[in-house]
């Protein structure tokens, strides 16, 4: 089943009065379960699809479909509540809240959602074990290394129990031996769990993991291979 | 698990330094501004307190029209009709009858125009304690056919105790008024006006004077609680008719009053304009905290936060700042006001020499009411909140995407 339809998507920003035509009428499907990999040169458009498909930016023209929800007709406040069930994001700076420890930063997205205090403290043990971190639970990120954070970032992206979990380059800073560390555990997440990974990247040995590659340039799917 | 609450206390610690001065500029606004407003509303205090129990009391009686046009043919009787209403009120301490008028006093040199002031020798002590003022001589007794002069008045006319004052004047619809008065005492008035002027005697000798048995210009009334006045007065009302009027020290004092509440207001520009440089120096620190922390609002509003949680978490830091700020400011004011209260900065030179001619202490007095406290935080609970619609109008600007390629 599709879990995400995009259909006809065209972005265009306004930079500077110059139009920057960043999507240039992207189509292409999800289903559940899978470990795909968006890549492409920098500035092909691989941001701004993953944050389109997030409903974190509008597209210029174009529906994204979720799970058959049209997000790109939600209003910003339903979008918000929208994300928080159904999308998980890992980002290229792990961007985790400072202030919060490892197991607070991951325990806040089921506050937000409103969960129990025992199904909060229960599932992040769990996620913070499957990213093998249960050490570090009570660390702040300040005192954790980038490949630690981003560990944490991604059990953060699953804390809701999202649909699918979007990372835009979550390697790009990280080391080889992080970088390595950290697809394993996607991978195992994905397919113990059966939870859905979309990232970019551009890194050849991060591509190699990936089941399916889809390729964009210039705004444009040039590939969408399926490998395994 | 972290909540809001929890949250926003961490959050107001991220920069300790910058904080710790936020906070430290709100504790000298609260310190200075209480301190002023402790000596403010101590001096009028104090002034209110002098004025009621020198002379006006809190309530007085008089015939209708007395308080505008202060003549002897304004007076009214003073006997068991009025007394017999006034001992029905209760919470009224004691009462005391008062007949004043003008007349020339002369000896055999000088001549000089002087208030009489007739009066029950016992009663008048208790509210305004003449007898303590006493420099020479003695205090009047009941239906004392001597008088009191203030000692300025005395050095003028060139009396002293047992020396013979004649009073000569206008009495009751027209009739003359003299009389042969031996000096029992010498009153050294705080007031120099009043100690130019005064001449005390017993009332009954005053009546005599002014050939006037009976009658008496004011009654003044003291009650037991500052709070009681209104209802006394109510009462009073009710119960006197219409040929008389009965007056709080509110509207006997209604000058004193309209200064006081003059010097108020200029006081609370001041504090008003500290607040503003205080309230400017938050709302910076709020700003330059908030535009550090963009990206983290972007990605707490990616990863599912609502905008208003994100605005309530910030508004508890604004108002966890302010709360910091009152809290040690009011806990020092406390003691220092405490200090001020029971050791009032004594006056000296011009302002204190001001101070005794208007007849009052020559010292600075601090109160310690509440609600020099409570206004207080009250003042900056309100510039708490003015505050807080920044980040409401910041936040609920926040575009994501900005905010995290910030
Ligand atoms: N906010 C923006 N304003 C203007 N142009 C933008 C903005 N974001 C991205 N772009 C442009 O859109 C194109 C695609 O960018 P992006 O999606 O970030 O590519 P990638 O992630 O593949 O590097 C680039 O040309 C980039 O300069
Ligand atoms: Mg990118």
């Amino acid at each position: 089943m599709d879990i995400i339809e995009v259909k006809e998507i065209y972005k265009t920003y306004d930079k500077d009065s110059v139009p920057v035509h960043a999507l240039n009428g992207i189509s292409i499907t999800f289903k559940e379960g899978e470990f795909a990999a968006i890549v492409g040169p920098s500035g092909s458009g691989k941001t701004t699809l993953l944050n389109i498909i997030g409903g974190l930016d509008e597209p210029t023209r174009g529906v994204v479909m979720i799970n058959g929800v049209n997000i790109t007709a939600l209003s910003s406040r339903k979008k918000t509540q929208f994300r928080l069930e159904n999308i998980g994001f890992v980002f290229q700076a792990y961007n985790l809240i400072p202030v919060m420890t490892a197991k607070e930063n991951v325990e806040f997205i089921m506050f937000l959602q409103g969960k129990d205090k025992k199904e909060r403290e229960k599932r992040t043990s769990e996620l913070l074990e499957a990213v093998g971190l249960s050490e570090r639970i009570n660390s702040r990120p300040n005192k954790l290394s980038g490949g630690q954070q981003q560990r944490v970032a991604v059990a953060r992206s699953l804390a809701s129990k999202p649909k699918f979990v979007l990372a835009d380059e979550p390697t790009a800073n990280l080391d080889s031996k992080s970088t390595e560390n950290l697809l394993e555990i996607m991978e195992q997440l994905n397919q113990k769990e059966n939870t859905t990974f979309i990232f970019s990247t551009h890194d050849a040995r991060v591509v190699n993991k990936a089941r399916r590659v889809i390729t964009i340039e210039d705004g444009r799917i040039i590939s969408d291979i399926t490998n395994r | 698990m972290v909540d809001y609450l929890k949250l926003a206390w961490r959050n107001i610690w991220r920069n300790k330094r910058r904080t710790l001065i936020t906070i430290a500029s709100i504790f000298f606004g609260v310190l200075l501004s209480s301190f002023m407003s402790s000596m403010q509303e101590g001096s009028y205090a104090q002034y209110i307190t002098t004025i009621v129990n020198s002379y006006s009391g809190h309530l007085q009686i008089h015939k209708r029209g007395y308080w505008d046009d202060k003549v002897i043919n304004n007076s009214m009787k003073f006997d068991g009709t009025l007394t017999s209403k006034i001992a029905k009120v209760k919470d009224i301490t004691f009462y005391t009858p008062r007949l004043e008028s003008y007349a020339l006093a002369s000896t055999d040199e000088f001549t000089k125009g002087v208030m009489v002031m007739g009066i029950d020798p016992e009663t008048e002590n208790d509210l305004t304690s003449i007898s303590i003022k006493i420099k020479e001589g003695r205090y009047l007794e009941d239906h004392d056919g001597g008088v009191l002069l203030g000692s300025a008045l005395a050095k003028f006319l060139k009396l002293s105790v047992n020396d013979t004052l004649v009073l000569l004047g206008q009495g009751y619809h027209g009739t003359s008024a003299a009389g042969k008065y031996t000096v029992k005492g010498i009153v050294k008035q705080p007031a120099p006006e009043l100690d130019r002027l005064l001449v005390y005697m017993d009332i009954h000798t005053a009546q005599d004077l002014f050939s006037m048995q009976g009658m008496v210009t004011s009654v003044v009334i003291m009650v037991n609680d500052n709070d009681k006045v209104a209802p006394v007065k109510d009462k009073l009302e009710g119960l006197t008719g219409s040929e008389e009027e009965v007056m709080d020290w509110k509207e006997m004092n209604s000058l004193l009053l309209k200064q006081i509440e003059s010097d108020r207001s200029s006081g609370n520009i001041m504090k008003g304009v500290l607040y503003m440089i205080i309230t400017f120096g938050i709302l910076s620190t709020i700003m330059m905290m908030m535009a550090e922390r963009k990206k983290e609002f972007g990605v707490l509003i990616a990863v599912g936060m609502k905008k208003y949680k994100l605005i309530i978490m910030l508004v508890l830091e604004i108002v966890f700042i302010g709360m910091a700020g009152v809290i040690t400011g009011i806990m020092g004011s406390i003691p220092l006001i405490y200090y001020y209260l029971h050791n009032p900065i004594p006056l000296t030179g011009q302002a204190g020499e001001m101070m005794l001619q208007m007849g009052f202490e020559p010292a600075m007095f601090f109160s310690m009411a509440p609600s020099i406290f409570y206004y207080q935080a009250l003042i900056i609970f309100v510039f708490t909140i003015l505050i807080g619609l920044y980040p409401v109008y910041n936040i609920s600007r926040l575009k994501i995407m900005s905010a995290i390629r910030n």
